[in-house]
């Protein structure tokens, strides 16, 4: 396997070079030691596939999403501003995230700040991959025919109506996908957005991410496919207080490609 | 006697408009507390939301059950105005039956089409009935159902039987009475769904016969005048603000959050940067984010008013789900009863908002917006285009922004994202180190 670099976009622009896409890589994918995996995962497909990428790498800096979702529309703006400037500065038109609370505030809260992109989740990337035969799965590779649940991130899909490219890919992979009871537009939330993910919840019954996993678990999937970093730790801890974490992998969807490959 | 009863009714039709009149007023007042939005723009879209939400009922075919019978109930209240119409132009002419001479055969054709409607809506009622307080359906027992909220549905679907068996008596004995061949009673052919009660009429003389088609008559249609002023107290009020409610939904992606421009401003010249038009400070007295009605949007204000407590929003949100306090129903609920509150208070000209009480706080507490996870599901549950999370944002960023009252571990990401750049507390120095396993392998 030849050697992967990850240019960013200073290096680029000082050979006065620009990418075709910007890989905006969030918090999660930065510092999350489970999404770092994800990161990782997206940069081979990007690497495999030749695509003329590159990361803003320190000069990436938080949306805002949490700060704006917690009610903090100062800190969001000042975030948001500071961001475009930097993305503005380096003439960025294309933006992939695997991130779908990036993803969101990039596409839909952006533009009014000035801050105008073609923002593309990585899910829809990998769709429009697979579509264009620049990644081929042939026979779908180590996950044909397994049993797998999609859990619908609330943010790409009621958020933003992306349902479809999560299950092509899928598809692709030619596994047995399973839908949970509550999926697509009435799926439920894993418990995290909304700023939910940095504090702890109010007082309740029940954790949110263990009933999700809960209705996960009783597809009887082996895998539960995820496409958002929230979704992917609150899934996961899910299936540690069910005890399943040895019986279900939760994955992302650049994750199963790469493994699918052999990359 | 005949110009006694018309005078009669001129003067209750009259006295009926009044009231209407002055409530939709004071319901156009209440709305007008809010802040008014922008321009609307793309009428197409808004109107094929109208089209498809409220005339067509999209959303609510998503339960298909009761969507069937609300469906019922709909027809009924939008086709039996008809004869509501007819009636309405008896009592103030003196006529009886208006309709049936220009209608010919048509006539009972059409009449019998009303009673299978009214049928229904009485079949639908019960069903309903049968759902709230026999089988206790769980949306429609949560807390904020408690008291006024429950009575308040079982009138409305009591009330729609007793005004449906009005019309359905008034016809039964209005056929006996043709049939007889008495006074003013215009032959119209037989009614099909109501020919079969003529029995219970049969054993009466023309005198009591003609007091129960009267009675009958005159129960309806002071019923209906009744009930429509009733429903502009009530929460079935959807009946009409559903149409106007759809036309207003916003048609962004559910996803966005509402921009604040007077913040952009500060930002800017925080940042140095150049400030569009005039760089004003915000004007006195104004909050940022929502602390009471005024604050909020007319449109959000307009929610509260089409909002007939289904449940809907509840029954899908994950927060009420695991047994957390918020229920996006109970916001929208608490937003009304707010507003009117502070309606009736300026109407009686009292302190109306300066009554030292506000809708965050003494009515909706902060463990209920702090609880929700921003999923949406709530917004796409609303048959009619109610955004509960709309509200349940801008009293966070009141919390937020004007009283620093966020949860702990709130305030403290929100200092990671200013020190760190990210909202844990990683050095931002770290934030390429992950490519640092790929570059090792070169």
């Amino acid at each position: 396997m030849s050697d992967i670099k990850v240019p960013t976009v200073a290096e680029l622009a000082a050979n006065g070079k620009s990418p075709d896409i910007l890989f905006w890589v969030g918090c999660a994918g930065s510092y999350d030691d489970r999404y770092k995996k994800v990161t990782l995962a997206f940069v081979k497909i990007l690497h495999e596939v030749g695509i003329n990428f590159a990361v803003l790498g320190p000069e990436e800096s938080c949306t805002g999403d949490p700060a704006r979702r917690a009610g903090n529309e100062f800190l969001f703006q000042m975030q948001a501003m500071a961001n475009i400037q930097t993305l503005n500065g380096y003439e960025i038109k294309k933006i992939v995230t695997a991130c779908p609370h990036c993803f969101n505030t990039l596409k839909n809260e952006y533009p009014e700040l000035g801050g105008n992109y073609d923002v593309i989740h990585h899910s829809e990337f990998l769709q429009q991959l697979i579509d264009d035969g620049r990644v081929k799965l042939k026979d779908g590779g180590t996950f044909r025919g397994k049993r797998i649940t999609y859990h619908d991130s609330c943010f790409l899909g009621r958020a933003n109506n992306v349902y479809e490219a999560p299950r092509k890919v899928l598809e692709a992979l030619d596994v047995e996908l399973v839908e949970m009871k509550r999926c697509g537009v009435n799926g439920l939330c894993c418990g995290a957005g909304g700023a939910q993910m940095f504090k702890d919840a109010e007082p309740g019954k029940k954790d949110i991410n263990v009933e999700r996993t809960e209705e996960a678990l009783a597809t009887g999937a082996n895998t539960v496919a995820v496409a958002c970093p929230f979704c992917m730790t609150m899934m996961s801890d899910g299936m540690k207080a069910k005890e399943k974490e040895e019986e279900v992998e939760v994955l992302d969807l650049a994750e199963m490609i790469v493994e699918a490959k052999g990359l | 006697m005949a110009i006694i009863s018309q005078i009669v009714f001129a003067v209750l039709l009259l006295v009926f408009l009044v009231i209407l009149t002055m409530r939709i007023r004071r319901i156009k007042s209440n709305i007008q507390l809010g802040r008014s939005g922008g321009p609307v723009g793309d009428k197409g879209k808004r109107w094929s939301n109208v089209i498809l939400l409220a005339f067509g009922q999209k959303k609510m075919f998503k339960k298909i059950v009761p969507a069937v019978f609300h469906f019922f109930i709909y027809a009924g209240f939008i086709l039996i105005n008809i004869e509501v119409l007819e009636i309405i132009l008896d009592g103030l002419l003196g006529t009886h039956r208006l309709f049936a001479p220009f209608l010919g055969g048509f006539y009972a054709i059409l009449i019998s089409f009303f009673e299978l409607l009214a049928w229904l809506v009485i079949v639908a009622c019960v069903i309903f009935l049968i759902r709230r307080n026999i089988l206790k359906t769980p949306r429609f027992v949560k807390p904020e159902m408690k008291g006024w909220p429950a009575l308040d549905a079982n009138l409305i679907l009591i009330i729609e039987i007793v005004l449906m068996a009005a019309i359905l008596s008034m016809n039964a004995a209005d056929q006996v009475l043709q049939d007889r061949g008495i006074g003013h009673y215009v032959l119209t052919g037989s009614f099909a769904f109501t020919s079969f009660l003529k029995p219970v009429f049969d054993g009466l003389a023309a005198g009591p016969l003609m007091l129960v088609e009267r009675t009958a008559w005159w129960f309806h249609i002071i019923g209906i005048f009744a009930f429509a002023i009733y429903v502009t107290y009530s929460k079935h009020l959807h009946i009409f603000m559903s149409f106007p409610n759809t036309y207003y939904s916003r048609l962004t992606p559910q996803g966005q959050m509402d921009n604040m421009p007077e913040i952009t401003n500060e930002v800017k010249i925080m940042l140095g940067m150049p400030v569009d038009g005039e760089a004003s400070p915000p004007p006195e007295g104004m909050r940022f984010g929502a602390k009471d009605i005024n604050d909020l949007t007319r449109k959000n204000l307009m929610d509260a008013y089409s909002c007939t407590e289904c449940g809907r929003c509840t029954a899908e949100c994950p927060a009420n789900l695991t047994g957390k306090k918020l229920s996006p129903r109970k916001i929208i609920m608490d937003t009304r009863d707010r507003m009117e509150e502070v309606g009736y208070s300026i109407q009686k000209g009292g302190k109306g908002l300066e009554d030292g009480r506000s809708l965050l706080g003494d009515y909706i507490t902060k463990e209920e917006i702090n609880a929700c996870t921003n999923c949406n599901a709530c917004v796409e549950a609303c048959p009619v285009g109610i955004n509960p999370l709309d509200v349940i944002l801008q009293l966070r960023r009141y919390v937020s922004m004007e009283e620093s009252g966020s949860p702990a571990a709130w305030n403290a990401m929100f200092s990671n994202i200013e020190t760190n750049f990210a909202p844990w507390k990683f050095s931002a120095q770290d934030r390429f180190a992950w490519a640092d396993t790929l570059k090792n392998k070169t």
